[in-house]
């Protein structure tokens, strides 16, 4: 096969270094509304919150609960409204509109917890479902742990803060 | 067929005797549906996996594409296919279920243009009659591969694009009727240091640039013998990178017209794929189901597919790694000369 040469070089070559490039692309990266989306977290997460308050002051007031026996009943309904928003296929919707808001709450922690499970069921319950549900949350309860350890020492050395 | 540095040139002419798409609901509500051979409704497919789904593309727009090509699977000779599937498992169990000796490729998503590539060479060679060259993404097996789970809900930023549930196959001969396969310029793997996955048409745009500019060099065109020149899929990020710096570079790209499949697939405007299309599917349908359809019309005379790749893995951008790119272009022209 003979080496044919056709005008070669007409163009000459992207002379651009990769720090100049990442620049370049970087003046030209649309930008994502640092305010717009401070608004919508909060407004999604407030709903999600209120949601909380009225289903307490329904255990409270329907059940007869005292307010700390009605927040345990009332996070489970808020992931179960969450898992069945999951499985609907609609939380995700959701989350892209209100980005923190719905992953802050607890909704958010069941939807990856859920999303993982049904996402991996394919792969069968022990290995599928149980070895990847905590895929995402995991990371949430490691440093939650270690946060809750690193607190309770300085409130053991310091003496501040919680109830005596 | 070595021209320049990195093109080849098919001088016995391999053609393109029938192509086929199959792609998913959000494609067929896109501006190209009536251009697809199937479009499902669903994106399951009625299938157990998300990968069962993926594989049944495969598999049918392999068979589709045999179809439209009027030969049986028994005459075709090889098979050339991949996927974005860890181990490309789509290709695999097409392969299996094609039952054609097969060569199994991985280029991300320019994969639909380097397994045309092969193909093409292989029948301009001689080393086949009839070779297929096919390709699949779907939207929820790249997204549980690659970012999260799909009912995962975050934010995707504006910069992200949607991988297209699509597969598109092409069955390229030695002779018969159909567009020509006339020059394929393979890449080089660039990387200007860009890590953000969400952000693959900024790192893919150099990738594209270096083949399209080499492309020009080895066959001694220009923009202006293209009707059509499109990258694979930029998107509306990467796409506008390409065309400036290309126009820096002197490339006169306002001589021909030049687009993006990933920008073409979808309404980018009215439906939610951030900034648009994006996967091995994504130039595929859009060549296979659109383009070749407009050069066999003869409304385009002649196009250049540049699809452009990141080859970047979950475990490569975990570890921080910047992510490599790479485009392989192929020149199509009607044939009618």
């Amino acid at each position: 096969m003979a080496v044919k040469s056709a005008g070669g070089g007409k163009y000459r070559k992207m002379s651009m270094s990769p720090k100049e490039y990442q620049a370049f692309a970087k003046s030209r990266e649309p930008s994502r509304s640092i305010f717009g989306n401070c608004i919508r977290a909060f407004l999604v997460g407030g709903t999600i919150c209120l949601l909380g308050q009225a289903i307490q002051q329904l255990f409270i007031h329907l059940a007869g609960m005292k307010p700390q026996e009605a927040s345990n009943p009332t996070v489970a309904v808020l992931i179960i409204l969450s898992v069945i928003l999951t499985c609907a296929g609609v939380y995700d919707k959701i989350a892209q509109w209100a980005g923190a808001g719905s992953a802050v709450p607890v909704t958010g922690f069941a939807n990856s917890m859920c999303s993982a499970a049904l996402e991996h069921r394919s792969e069968g319950l022990v290995l599928g479902v149980g070895g990847n549900m905590f895929k995402l949350a995991g990371s949430v309860i490691v440093f939650g742990t270690v946060a809750a350890f690193f607190v309770g020492i300085a409130h053991l050395i310091f003496g501040t803060g919680g109830a005596h | 067929m070595l021209q320049g540095k990195q093109t080849w040139k098919f001088e016995n002419r391999p053609v393109i005797i029938g192509a086929a798409t199959v792609v998913g609901p959000d494609e067929g509500d896109g501006p190209l549906a009536a251009d697809f051979d199937l479009v499902h409704p669903e994106l399951d497919m009625q299938q157990k996996s998300w990968e069962k789904a993926e594989r049944l593309l495969l598999e049918q727009a392999s068979e589709f594409a045999l179809n439209n090509a009027g030969i049986a699977k028994e005459q075709l000779q090889f098979y050339v296919g991949g996927d974005l599937m860890n181990q490309i498992i789509s290709n695999s169990f097409a392969a299996r279920t094609l039952g054609v000796p097969n060569i199994g490729v991985f280029g991300a998503c320019s994969t639909s243009m380097e397994s045309l590539a092969l193909a093409s060479l292989m029948v301009n060679s001689g080393a086949g009659q009839y070779v297929i060259a096919a390709t699949c993404s779907h939207n929820c097996t790249a997204e549980k591969q690659f970012r999260y789970p799909t009912e995962y809900g975050s934010q995707k930023p504006p910069t992200a694009q949607y991988t297209v549930t699509g597969a598109g196959a092409a069955v390229v001969a030695a002779s018969g009727e159909g567009p020509v396969v006339e020059y394929a310029t393979i890449g080089k793997v660039v990387d200007l240091g860009i890590k953000d996955p969400f952000n693959m048409g900024a790192a893919m745009a150099p990738a594209a640039v270096d083949t399209i500019q080499a492309h020009f060099n080895d066959t001694g065109r220009t923009p202006k013998d293209y009707d059509l020149i499109v990258t694979g899929d930029l998107a509306s990020v990467g796409h506008p990178l390409a065309k400036e710096l290309l126009m820096r570079d002197g490339v006169p790209m306002d001589d021909t017209t030049f687009k993006d499949c990933g920008l073409m697939v979808y309404d980018v405007n009215r439906q939610k794929v951030q900034a648009g299309g994006s996967g091995c599917g994504c130039s595929a349908v859009v060549t296979y189901g659109h383009i070749l359809k407009k050069v066999a019309k003869g409304e385009l005379k002649r196009v250049l597919i540049c699809a452009t790749g990141a080859l970047l893995s979950p475990l490569s951008f975990q570890q921080g790694e910047s992510i490599p790119c790479i485009a392989h272009a192929v020149a199509i022209s009607g044939g009618k000369e």
